[in-house]
């Protein structure tokens, strides 16, 4: 019988959901591993900053529950990457009480390793001090004070954690912020599999059933890895991997085709051969691994710009409309003459006019005569207060303002919302995006294994 | 609207790369299609710059990848994703400007066996 190892995604993101028939049709593949990604940067700075999710705890415990209890039925590892949306270690924690809670209520003992992501900001400025921070593609550009003001910092981790916690045969693991494809490659890798083949199969699986047709986030996936080549099917029997669909999978979210760079080395797909396996699987080939000379790892990390005060309104006017860009100019300058903090730049206000320009920007080239617009100002400045006072502000002016021909004396806008303005909080800006250089790939990644649940 | 590159692409996304960089791709219907795009250069970085108000040095990546039939373009953000000021912090519609991409009517016209 041909040596094969399944690994099962269940789906692409945990608390996206995935419906239990494929969650059956998975298991009866019999997998040695299921595996599913847990965060991105993708939602923006804040879920590091803020230490959230892009999901909620309830969607994370109700897709949980399923996963752990037939991994652990079935004595197979389920590991859980980049945790909580941002894969801080605050996230790591909160998900390992999720865990907990869940052993407790299925009365499951549950051997759970979690692996830390979070990166000191003293540790990076000494790697940057001693030059071995490299930028990571394009960029921002960092100084000492960037990386003092920086807030939460983690690194990506690659294969290497993963495969020191399997060693221990842990139920569960739960890993701060990780590269996709090395959850699915860990066992396969640590078994003595084909390492382009097992990141390659991780590539495809972190999305659940993205790669198939149709596509989605929200089901699951099944890898089948053999010597020299492996093959995916989807869970659920509506959807199919077609040579297509899997080909075309490889260029998501990632800046080359198939020049895929991630921890430790790059993974090189542009002679793959994909082939139509049966009528829902794709047998892929071809992939190849060119391992770097020096072992890098990417940090991610944010500073607080501010804080933001958003306010929405309507305008359906058509002299309004009409006159728009100059009510908009008098607006702001009115608000300008009023705040020393706008005039001098320290707070700003962002109008986004959806009708006009409000998804483009500056990039718009439709200039058609909308019929209404829709109003959002996004107010950001260094108190909460100062945001929310310059909010108001600019809503009492364009609400009231004059301009020519105006007929409507009683107020331009209409307000979908009392009140009008949102405080928002505060904001984050992706500060550091850069490599560094370690000489051992498990150095900056600790972990630790407890026994959550029944105890 | 000029929907003259939807006749030839099946799929033409946009999405973060990274939160500094926003990538689109192009897939386009079929093999023919496919390679006569490419073989025309009916887009150029060219193209890219002038629809995305950058330089054509700026454009990070432009690669045709034929096991997809398609072509990935990979240019840098105007600020990093979600920062103050965003008006798509996924990226996901900055496809649009690519939709207004010229078709040549003879191109059109050379290829329409295979639309």
């Amino acid at each position: 019988m041909t040596k094969e190892m399944v690994i099962f995604s269940p789906q692409g993101m945990l608390g996206y959901g995935y419906p239990m028939k494929s969650l059956e049709n998975g298991l009866a593949y019999h997998p040695d591993v299921i595996a599913v990604d847990a965060g991105s940067t993708d939602g923006g700075p804040h879920r590091l900053g803020m230490g959230i999710g892009g999901v909620s705890d309830y969607a994370t415990k109700k897709d949980l529950i399923p996963l752990i209890k037939a991994a652990k039925e079935r004595n197979i590892p389920l590991i859980i990457g980049s945790a909580g949306g941002s894969g801080a270690n605050e996230r790591v924690d909160a998900l390992a009480n999720i865990v907990d809670e869940i052993g407790t209520e299925e009365d499951l003992e549950l051997r759970t390793t979690c692996i830390y992501a979070d990166i000191s900001i003293d540790t990076f400025q000494a790697k940057w001090k001693q030059g071995h921070v490299m930028p990571c593609g394009v960029g921002p550009t960092i100084s000492e004070r960037i990386i003092d003001d920086t807030v939460a910092l983690v690194g990506q981790m690659g294969v290497e954690p993963f495969i020191e916690a399997l060693k221990e045969q842990p139920d569960i693991i739960i890993a701060g912020r990780a590269y996709d494809p090395v959850l699915f490659a860990a066992l396969p890798i640590l078994k003595g599999y084909d390492e382009a083949l097992s990141l390659h199969l991780g590539k495809i699986l972190e999305c659940g059933a993205l790669a198939a047709t149709p596509g989605t986030a929200k089901d699951g996936m099944i890898g089948i890895l053999r010597d020299d080549h492996f093959l995916v099917v989807p869970a659920n029997d509506e959807r199919a991997c077609t040579v297509e669909s899997v080909a075309a999978h490889t260029l998501y979210e990632k800046s080359h085709p198939y020049r895929l760079p991630g921890p430790g080395g790059l993974l090189n797909l542009e002679d793959c051969q994909f082939e139509q396996h049966d009528k829902r699987t794709v047998r892929v080939t071809g992939s190849r691994f060119i391992r770097d000379l020096v072992y890098s790892i990417k940090a991610e990390g944010v500073r607080k710009t501010g804080y933001r005060t958003v306010f929405i309104a309507g305008a359906r006017d058509p002299l309004f409309i009409k006159q728009y860009d100059t009510i908009k100019q008098q607006t702001l300058q009115e608000v300008k003459d009023y705040f020393p903090e706008v005039a001098n730049g320290t707070a700003k206000i962002s109008l986004k006019s959806y009708g006009v320009d409000g998804v483009l920007g500056a990039l718009e080239t439709n200039d058609d005569f909308p019929y209404e617009i829709g109003i959002v100002a996004e107010v950001t400045a260094s108190t909460q207060e100062s945001a929310n006072n310059i909010a108001a502000y600019f809503r009492s002016v364009m609400m009231h303002l004059d301009y020519p021909n105006r007929v409507s004396t009683s107020g331009n806008l209409a307000l979908p919302f009392a009140p009008p303005e949102f405080p928002a909080g505060e904001t984050f800006e992706f500060s550091i995006y850069h490599l560094i250089e370690v000489d051992d790939s498990l150095s900056l990644f600790p972990m630790k294994t407890d026994v959550l649940g029944r105890t | 609207m000029d929907d003259s590159l939807m006749k030839l692409a099946k799929v033409i996304r946009s999405k973060n790369a990274g939160p500094f960089a926003l990538t689109i791709d192009i897939l386009f219907k079929n093999k023919p299609i496919y390679d006569s795009v490419k073989e025309a250069e009916l887009i150029t970085e060219q193209t890219i710059a002038s629809l995305y108000d950058i330089q054509p040095d700026d454009v990070l990546e432009f690669v045709f990848f034929d096991n997809a039939n398609a072509l990935k373009i990979t240019i840098p953000r105007f600020h990093p994703s979600g920062s103050a000021g965003e008006r798509d912090t996924y990226g996901a519609q900055q496809y649009v400007p690519m939709l207004t991409v010229p078709i040549p009517d003879e191109f059109l016209e050379k290829v329409r066996a295979h639309i």
